[in-house]
């Protein structure tokens, strides 16, 4: 599925001044706005604390901003989001297959209505030989790909991934950032990615919203202009070497800021 | 410089074959050995205790009113039958239908604390108040209020039992993971839903867990509300069986009894034992084997 240039592309959420504020006085959104369209692949990248997980939270709907809106273009659905945290999150007493099968049969789908689908997704992931398998069989990169294909199997219309990566190895997780790309290449999924790691937000992403902390806020955007799909000349190419200096200077100029206010 | 030459030495030896190192040769020595002695060992010292038990009473000439010798408990045991294998029947009745409703009433109980704080915060009170009295005083009055003699029996052995049941249940209804839980609100999945494919599952290691503690006090509860319940005739329990064997200086047949009673509780922890295993093996940590 080819995706359309970023000019193009139709929006499908917007956050409008969107402030979030816990226990009446800590701070953790303010003011963001923030246009979502179709094919994006937004990166979220920030210090801890700069609010990226709680404005993933938000567009989650798991809890509601204290001021400004969130909006679905055409209102939302109930099939519209796919999610993959931090951990795998997989159910321990279920097979692979069955925890991918999890956003379908909470829509009352029987296994067998669907069975396609799912083979599809976990193939999809280079684990179409592991429907079987209980997810403590497998490694901590394997659980990842269950944890994608589950999210992605529903053809959700937002993928939300929130630093999914973190807790693996160097080199898994350049091996999934790959899959990741091509798997985005493939279905032409709209992906909002929260990590604190400025070359993985280079690598995978088209839109970089750098943010602060205290209060979490957006303070830059930076284009990633390449087209898709990128491989390992994206990685060592002088382009992606400029923007990820360009991405990890105002990164930094976050960390001044906030010690300069402190 | 001599330890490079011992490795090389030891590959020329093992040749092409697998290749096993001193170290593990010995791991695999002492995991074959404790494979049997798993069993032999506590066979064997269980059948020396009852061996020498037989010659403390031999050698310092006991009567067998006062200590029977282990042969003389089977030999009562089998020419009792009759007599100890109705009661035990009563016995295993009222445990069985004790845990039955402790589970029903356990797991029924630890729902609604879950689906409602409030009627967590209603109730609990009355568990705990069930739980710390102890049952030999409650009983007497169950038995003063309650005309049918297996109902009162029943109710005591379940008073004990549905405790650890509810206990287990209510904590694991509520250790489901944070964010499997936020996944299901994201899906939108109803109260029952969240329940049935989210929570049980969560909940059932701990409900097992708790399944076989309250297997245990099922026994003990029927026991103890028979000996509080005391009249006998048909339809008494092996605790009565006891009691009247005391009366009457019939010390094998309390012993007969009382092996019975154990075999019971033995058999009913090795049964949820067995049933916790399999209804975890597959993905539980309390029952995987590690590599």
């Amino acid at each position: 599925m080819r995706v359309a240039r970023l000019a193009e592309r139709a929006p499908i959420l917007h956050m409008r001044e969107v402030d979030k504020t816990f226990g009446g006085e800590v701070v953790a959104l303010r003011r963001m706005s923030l246009t979502v369209n179709e094919g994006d692949f937004i990166s979220l990248l920030g210090p801890s604390g700069c609010g990226k997980s709680t404005a993933l939270r938000l567009i989650a709907g798991l809890m509601p901003p204290t001021v400004g809106r969130i909006e679905w273009e055409g209102g939302q659905g109930a099939d519209d989001l796919g999610v993959v945290f931090q951990e795998p999150t997989l159910m321990p007493w279920a097979t692979v297959a069955k925890n991918v099968w999890l956003p379908f049969r909470l829509r009352g789908h029987s296994y067998r209505s669907v069975r396609d689908r799912i083979e599809e997704a976990l193939a999809m992931v280079g684990l179409e030989k592991f429907g079987n398998a209980y997810p403590r069989e497998l490694s901590g990169g394997m659980k990842m790909r269950v944890s994608i294909a589950r999210a992605l199997v529903t053809n959700p219309r937002l993928i939300l991934m929130d630093e999914p990566f973190a807790a693996l190895d160097e080199i898994t997780r350049q091996k999934l950032n790959d899959d990741l790309l091509e798997l985005k290449a493939q279905i032409g999924a709209t992906v909002i990615f929260v990590t604190h790691s400025v070359f993985e937000s280079v690598f995978l992403s088209d839109r970089i919203l750098v943010m602060a902390a205290r209060p979490g806020r957006v303070v830059q955007e930076i284009v990633v202009d390449e087209p898709y799909p990128r491989g390992i000349a994206w990685r060592t190419a002088p382009e992606y070497g400029r923007i990820a200096r360009q991405t990890s200077d105002a990164l930094q100029g976050t960390l001044y800021t906030r010690e300069a206010a402190e | 410089m001599t330890v490079s030459e011992t490795s090389a030495s030891t590959r020329a030896e093992t040749g092409s074959g697998p290749m096993y190192d001193a170290d593990e040769e010995r791991r695999a020595r002492k995991k074959r050995v404790e494979a049997i002695a798993q069993w032999v060992i506590p066979i064997t010292v269980m059948a020396i205790a009852i061996w020498y038990w037989d010659r403390i009473v031999v050698w310092n000439g006991i009567e067998p009113y006062i200590l029977p010798r282990p042969g003389l408990v089977m030999r009562t045991l089998f020419e009792d039958w009759g007599t100890l294998s109705q009661s035990l029947l009563v016995t295993l009745q009222i445990t069985g239908m004790a845990l039955a409703v402790a589970v029903i009433g356990g797991v029924g109980l630890a729902i609604i604390f879950s689906l409602s704080r409030f009627a967590e915060m209603s109730f609990s009170p009355f568990a705990v108040i069930l739980q710390v009295t102890p049952i030999v005083a409650i009983a007497p009055l169950i038995f003063i209020y309650v005309e049918s003699r297996l109902v009162g029996l029943l109710m005591c052995a379940w008073i004990v039992a549905f405790f650890p049941i509810l206990a287990n249940t209510t904590l694991g209804l509520k250790s489901a993971d944070h964010n499997l839980s936020d996944l299901m609100t994201i899906y939108r999945a109803n109260r029952w839903q969240r329940l049935r494919y989210l929570q049980i599952p969560s909940a059932l290691p701990y409900f097992l867990g708790g399944l076989k503690i309250a297997g245990g006090l099922a026994l003990i509860g029927a026991v103890v509300a028979e000996y509080v319940a005391g009249t006998g005739g048909i339809g008494s329990g092996l605790a009565f069986r006891i009691l009247e064997a005391g009366y009457r200086l019939q010390i094998p047949r309390m012993f007969a009894a009382l092996f019975l009673i154990a075999l019971t509780g033995v058999i009913i922890f090795a049964t949820t034992s067995l049933i916790a295993h399999l209804a975890l093996r597959k993905w539980h940590e309390s029952a995987l084997k590690r590599e």
